[in-house]
């Protein structure tokens, strides 16, 4: 996500942060959560997992801000986000 | 007995990671013994299961007060994946068996989750039919435009020009328009949202279940190995991208303008949310009226069974 | 445990068949039918329509058939007792559901009032012509029961006894009566509530989490859940193992749906139901039911007059599971078994086939439309002692 400008009070609205916990087994390699993280924090890996999807893995877990879209879009029940607490955004 | 092993001073402390027990805030949703499902890989129902137990958790429902009744086909299978009385009937015979299980104990919350083809083509007339009783139970239905289980035939709603196993040169029939079926059968809430828009779909469904009446919830779901593999679509991500692309929010626009081209934009939103008297309150009432106090309303005192 | 008192009407009524098999299913408990208006059986569910609203029950006219029986599929799975009625063209729209209700061993009663057939064939005239159908109508491997009222009062008493036939084997039971029993007024005298015996439904002691919809004792028949009791169980038409969970392999079939059959076959002593007169020394058995068991009485009237004494009659109350022991037991005693049908030929099959060649099998058939003319059971009976 772009912002056309860094928000005034960035310094000081806390937004959520969550943990994205993968299921590599049950995944089959759709690719719906890599393709609308809002902060293309996701990519399939090279790896496989024993039915010869790639997974995905998570390349910067910080930047997660807790949408849950990759858990509502998984048809598989295979990738879900916790939350971890709230801080600070990080300006992108 | 206890053996304590002195740990030698010269060896580095290793670091241990706790392992958090992983399990899917969804799982006790779930038939985990089944699961992974049969769903192919892009294939929107897993989303739309998901998107019905969110559904569900937002709405309150008890989880024993709910069955979900399936018909046959690739949507059919939902029931056998969710952890509630779940019916796994025969063609298009959901509903009616819907209809039942609600007369029988008017305390459930029964939930119809069947594709298009088993709700509209053999399903059809028990669709118009409880539509117009206005019978209260929730149909959910994945449109996924073809008769996917089988092998990729004809739907009612395939779009004009799209290939199917039994149109191999391509769809020469009108398709049905779905929000346009159950409204002017009387539906008294009628919505269509495709598997992208997970939170809407989410709480469109639990809109649908706490409706009281015929509610209606058109699914749009990407199908690879068929209905996209067979008219060159690419994968289910494709067909999602499409959507993304191509859905237009329209709420409350007339259902009869909804309806769906081969690879036309596609109308999405909440079209018809009227009040109405459920298919019990009206016998109900109308009997209590005709008949007086000899009459014994049903499914009304202490929940029956 | 004791009809409900509050469906039942005691005392002497003057009924036809049709509302009479109405009564018993109020009698037995039934509070959920669903139909569709089909000639001769519409009466059933017309009187329905006038009671329920006085007994806490629901009657649904569905759009049609197939949706009839797929609603008291579901009604019965949430506890309640349902019936659907029809005729023959019903009847096979009916069949597909009939076996979903036999996989999903859902206790239903459904009532065929036969008509002449095929297809369209005689809609007010008697028939009997879906006995089979109503053993083999559906399509794959299954048992089911049938019963075969004679007289309204046996219509009444019968259909008490197909729902408790229900309960207790767990399967769809067939009240099979024609036009004719079902569109002639009689006495019939309902007893008192607490004369009757009603088969309650066993329902599983197991804990939520721990219920199998298809686990099974030693008499092969599981107990039962309702949707609601929080058991969240999982049944489908596919075959399936004990969980209810779908298995697609060829074990899975021969433990499914092998239990199905054996577990009518298993118990068919206690559920065959027959009525045997003069066998004592009998030369000849007229073999007979429902309607046509009324003319065989005049007909062996007819053959005493005659002198031809020594005639056997046995009246068959269960049709389906056919009481084939008996018969191959029978065979071996006598020269011939008269079998009148208004049918050609269908029950006959079924004595030829437990007979295996020990005595004559007579057919006595009868295309329907009326019932036989005596004289024709009477030379079917004389043709026997040459």
């Amino acid at each position: 996500m772009k912002y056309w400008r860094t928000p005034l009070d960035v310094d000081r609205v806390k937004i959520p942060h969550g943990e994205v916990h993968i299921i590599p087994e049950r995944c089959k390699g759709c690719g719906f959560c890599v393709e609308y993280c809002p902060k293309d924090i996701l990519v399939l890996s090279e790896e496989f997992n024993s039915k010869g999807y790639h997974p995905p893995i998570i390349t910067d877990g910080s930047l997660c801000v807790h949408c849950q879209l990759c858990e509502m879009l998984c048809p598989e029940f295979a990738i879900f986000c916790v939350l971890k607490e709230e801080g600070l955004a990080h300006a992108s | 007995m206890k053996v304590h092993e002195a740990e030698p001073a010269t060896r580095p402390k290793r670091k241990r990671k706790i392992e958090e027990p992983i399990e899917h805030p969804l799982e006790s949703w779930l038939r985990m013994d089944r699961i992974p499902h049969i769903w192919c890989s892009t294939c929107g129902i897993g989303t739309a299961v998901t998107c019905f137990i969110e559904a569900v958790k937002k709405t309150g429902i008890a989880r024993e007060d709910i069955c979900v009744v399936s018909g046959i086909g690739c949507s059919g299978r939902i029931a056998g994946y969710i952890k509630m009385d779940s019916f796994h009937t025969t063609h298009g015979r959901a509903v009616p068996f819907a209809v039942g299980l609600k007369l029988g104990n008017p305390r459930l919350k029964v939930v119809v989750f069947s594709g298009d083809g088993d709700l509209t083509a053999i399903g059809g007339n028990h669709f118009i039919h409880n539509a117009r009783r206005n019978m209260d139970i929730t149909v959910l239905c994945i449109n996924n435009f073809i008769y996917a289980m089988t092998g990729g035939q004809l739907a009612p709603t395939t779009p004009p020009t799209a290939v199917a196993t039994t149109a191999p040169y391509g769809n020469y029939e009108n398709p049905f328009n779905l929000p346009a079926l159950a409204a002017s059968c009387g539906a008294v809430y009628v919505a269509r949202w495709t598997a992208l828009h997970v939170r809407r779909l989410t709480t469109s469904i639990a809109e649908a279940l706490q409706k009281k009446g015929f509610s209606f919830v058109e699914i749009i779901c990407p199908c690879t190995t068929l209905y996209a593999r067979k008219n060159k679509l690419g994968t289910g991500l494709d067909l999602m991208r499409f959507y993304h692309d191509n859905a237009e929010i329209c709420h409350g626009i007339d259902p009869r303008e909804v309806d769906i081209q081969f690879q036309s934009k596609i109308k999405v939103g909440k079209f018809v949310d009227i009040e109405k008297r459920s298919y019990l309150d009206g016998y109900n009432e109308y009997m209590m009226k005709r008949l007086g106090d000899k009459f014994k309303p049903y499914g009304v005192e202490n929940g029956k069974k | 445990m004791q009809a409900d008192p509050s469906g039942v009407l005691t005392g002497a009524h003057y009924l036809d068949g049709d509302k009479a098999c109405a009564e018993g299913a109020i009698a037995a408990g039934c509070r959920f039918v669903a139909g569709y208006p089909i000639t001769p059986s519409t009466e059933v569910a017309e009187r329905i329509a006038e009671r329920f609203p006085f007994i806490g029950g629901f009657f649904i006219q569905m759009e049609d058939e197939i949706a009839s029986m797929a609603a008291i599929l579901g009604a019965a799975w949430t506890g309640v007792k349902s019936m659907t009625v029809t005729s023959g063209p019903g009847f096979s729209l009916m069949m597909e559901n009939i076996g979903l209700g036999v996989m999903l061993e859902t206790p239903c009663v459904i009532v065929n009032v036969q008509r002449g057939g095929p297809s369209t064939g005689l809609p007010t005239l008697p028939g009997q012509a879906d006995i089979m159908q109503a053993r083999w109508g559906s399509h794959g491997d299954y048992e089911i029961i049938a019963v075969c009222p004679n007289s309204p009062q046996e219509c009444f008493d019968l259909t008490i006894k197909a729902f408790n036939l229900s309960e207790k084997y767990r399967v769809p039971v067939f009240v099979m009566m024609d036009e004719c029993v079902g569109h002639m007024t009689e006495k019939v005298v309902i007893p008192a509530a607490k004369e009757i015996e009603i088969e309650p439904r066993r329902y599983t002691d197991k804990k939520p989490g721990e219920y199998k919809p298809f686990e099974y004792g030693e008499d092969l028949i599981p107990p039962m859940a309702k949707a609601g009791d929080g058991h969240a169980f999982h049944v489908t038409g596919l075959t399936h193992d004990e969980k209810g969970y779908p298995v697609m392999d060829w074990v899975t079939q021969e433990k499914c749906v092998h239990r199905l059959i054996e577990k009518i076959e298993r118990h068919t002593d206690k559920i065959i139901l027959t009525e045997e007169e003069n066998m004592k020394g009998a030369e000849v058995i007229v073999l007979s039911y429902g309607i046509t068991s009324r003319v065989a009485l005049r007909a062996i009237q007819l053959a005493e007059e005659k002198k031809i004494n020594h005639i056997g009659r046995l009246r068959l109350q269960t049709i389906w599971p056919f009481p084939e022991k008996r018969i191959q037991e029978l065979a071996g005693k006598v020269r011939a078994f008269v079998v009148p049908e208004m049918n050609y030929g269908q029950i006959v099959r079924e004595v030829e086939r437990c007979a295996a060649g020990k005595c004559r099998v007579i057919l006595v058939p009868h295309g329907g439309g009326t019932v036989h003319k005596p004289e024709k059971i009477l030379q079917g009976i004389e043709e026997a002692y040459q």
